[in-house]
């Protein structure tokens, strides 16, 4: 409850400072809440499988990112060899922006879902792969001997104690990430395609219509909340214990 | 009291001789009467090989412990009886000599084995009955057996009504019974316990001591405690092995037939074991302070008992 009022405080102080910031600048390219808002509810029988679209892109793409990069990373993390010929790798591509690798994924996967999803996985995977790995290397030795005098092997060592160990540290980077994955996100939907909240707000902007495109803007921030709320939830229900 | 073996294990090592004999005494004469030991080491030495340097943690270091004996090891710190338990548990392999645990050498953590460490040793993420029941579940029980398993040790450990509570929730004292139960849960006939008392205030120290006592006269197992604490040494050891610093050896070993009897703590008999035990301890550090070897690489070990 406290949460929901946080909210309404907070989209309350920000209509403030956009209505001010709309008066001040007197632009018809930023419309005052009261013109988005009604533009908002007005248009969301046609936003919403806009906004379907993008969150099933987001999330999909989170997914496959994150199923990949956890094993990759824990493993690199927890072997020195692996790591002595996978870091090195990793070191040089996780600076390169993903984002300039959409032309090539637009020509090689269509202008569908797919060079989308991937961008957005291509981008969760390597922040993930770095946070998997950095948490797998700082779990303390101690802990893993005590298991293993447990007669476990390596898998019980992943499963019952580096990956719990490394999770609060992943749900971290999947929160960083996902603000990048939506931002990315709506670069992608307005470059190619006819569907998803980028192309929306692209679409409405190049037909001058701004209390549209700022109901796009509006179910962009929506999305992104729920996003980050979906992960709050998961952290908290898998990693409970760190709330004692 | 029913102090359990006391006689028997007092006589089976004897003043000098026995399972705990280091290199060089006269352990060999006794050998008939002395049951196969739970856990022996045999002129074993351990390297680490760090980063452009060696480190020699242990080296030569030869003891037993027999079937349902209770030693108790202490030395200057770094003088590797951490090690030592690593290397019995079978987390790591000496360099050079042998380890022997239930017959066998010892080359991976064994199923009759269990090790309680100082911290780490419970996993934050994991409930009372799961960390309990994690050697189970590890060893092949389904998660429900392994938390059936667990109860009646945690029950009896008093831990009866915090068995879905994280180990955050518990006190240093309840954490460390945990890690009993887990180590109870297995049946293991060799307990090894590296300084797991060592983060408890007194009064919690005590009475996880107490604990410690009570289940190694009920269950019967071997078990090795590494210790800073001399009262704690002569209090849980029936024998107190005293080692040399780096590279730890043994150094001294101390016979305490009087543990486990009602009373012992204030007992004249535990001052004068704790007075005696000081005093080992202080000439080790002062053979290495002459920059002397370490007495048991010397001659043979002073052994003999305290009562």
């Amino acid at each position: 409850m406290r949460k929901v009022m946080g909210y309404i405080a907070g989209a309350l102080a920000l209509a403030a400072i956009w209505e001010l910031a709309a008066i001040a600048l007197g632009s018809p390219a930023l419309p005052r809440p009261s013109a988005a808002v009604p533009a908002f509810v007005r248009l969301l029988p046609g936003l919403w499988p806009h906004g379907l679209r993008s969150f099933a892109r987001v999330l999909v793409a989170m997914l496959i990112g994150t199923v990949l990069a956890v094993p990759l990373g824990l493993v690199v993390g927890r072997s020195a060899r692996i790591d002595a010929v996978l870091a090195p790798i990793i070191f040089i591509t996780y600076p390169i922006p993903k984002v300039v690798f959409l032309p090539i994924l637009l020509v090689l996967l269509g202008l569908g879902n797919a060079p989308k999803v991937a961008l957005i996985a291509l981008i969760v995977f390597f922040q993930v792969l770095v946070t998997a790995r950095d948490g797998a290397r700082a779990v303390p030795e101690g802990t893993v001997l005590s298991v293993r005098s447990l007669g476990a092997g390596r898998f019980d060592v992943m499963r019952h104690v580096v990956f719990p160990a490394a999770l609060p540290e992943l749900f971290t980077a999947l929160r960083i990430s996902s603000g990048t994955a939506v931002a990315v996100l709506f670069f992608a939907e307005s470059i190619a395609g006819t569907e998803g909240l980028g192309w929306f707000i692209v679409d409405a902007w190049g037909r001058i219509d701004y209390p549209s495109m700022f109901a796009g803007i509006i179910s962009m921030a929506l999305m992104g909340v729920v996003i980050y709320e979906g992960l709050d939830a998961l952290e908290a229900w898998l990693t409970r214990w760190r709330r004692v | 009291m029913d102090v359990r073996g006391q006689h028997d294990i007092a006589a089976s090592a004897p003043a000098g001789t026995g399972a705990g004999a280091p290199v060089g005494a006269t352990a060999t004469t006794f050998a008939d009467a002395v049951p196969t030991p739970v856990l022996a080491f045999s002129d074993a030495s351990f390297v680490y090989a760090g980063v452009g340097r060696q480190v020699e943690a242990l080296s030569g270091l030869t003891f037993s412990v027999a079937p349902g004996e209770s030693v108790a090891v202490i030395g200057p710190s770094g003088c590797g009886k951490s090690t030592m338990l690593l290397l019995a548990a079978g987390l790591l392999r000496p360099t050079h000599g042998g380890v022997q645990a239930h017959g066998a050498e010892v080359s991976a953590p064994s199923l009759g084995t269990a090790l309680i460490l100082q911290e780490h040793g419970l996993l934050p993420w994991k409930t009372v009955e799961d960390n309990a029941g994690l050697g189970l579940l590890i060893r092949g029980a389904s998660r429900k057996h392994a938390r059936e398993q667990v109860r009646e040790a945690l029950v009896h450990l008093g831990l009866g009504d915090f068995v879905r509570a994280y180990p955050g929730e518990l006190s240093g004292g309840m954490r460390q019974r945990v890690g009993l139960a887990r180590a109870v849960a297995l049946n293991a006939g060799l307990l090894l316990m590296d300084e797991p008392l060592s983060a408890l205030d007194a009064l919690t120290r005590e009475d996880v001591q107490n604990t410690l006592l009570k289940l190694w006269i009920q269950r019967g197992h071997a078990q090795v405690l590494v210790t800073h604490s001399i009262e704690e040494a002569v209090f849980l050891g029936r024998r107190i092995i005293v080692m040399s610093a780096r590279p730890g050896s043994v150094c001294a070993v101390v016979e305490n037939p009087d543990m486990g009897e009602p009373g012992y703590r204030q007992s004249p008999t535990f001052f004068e074991a704790c007075g005696r035990l000081r005093v080992l301890l202080a000439a080790a550090r002062r053979h290495l302070a002459e920059g002397q070897q370490p007495a048991g690489s010397q001659q043979p070990a002073e052994q003999g008992a305290v009562s």
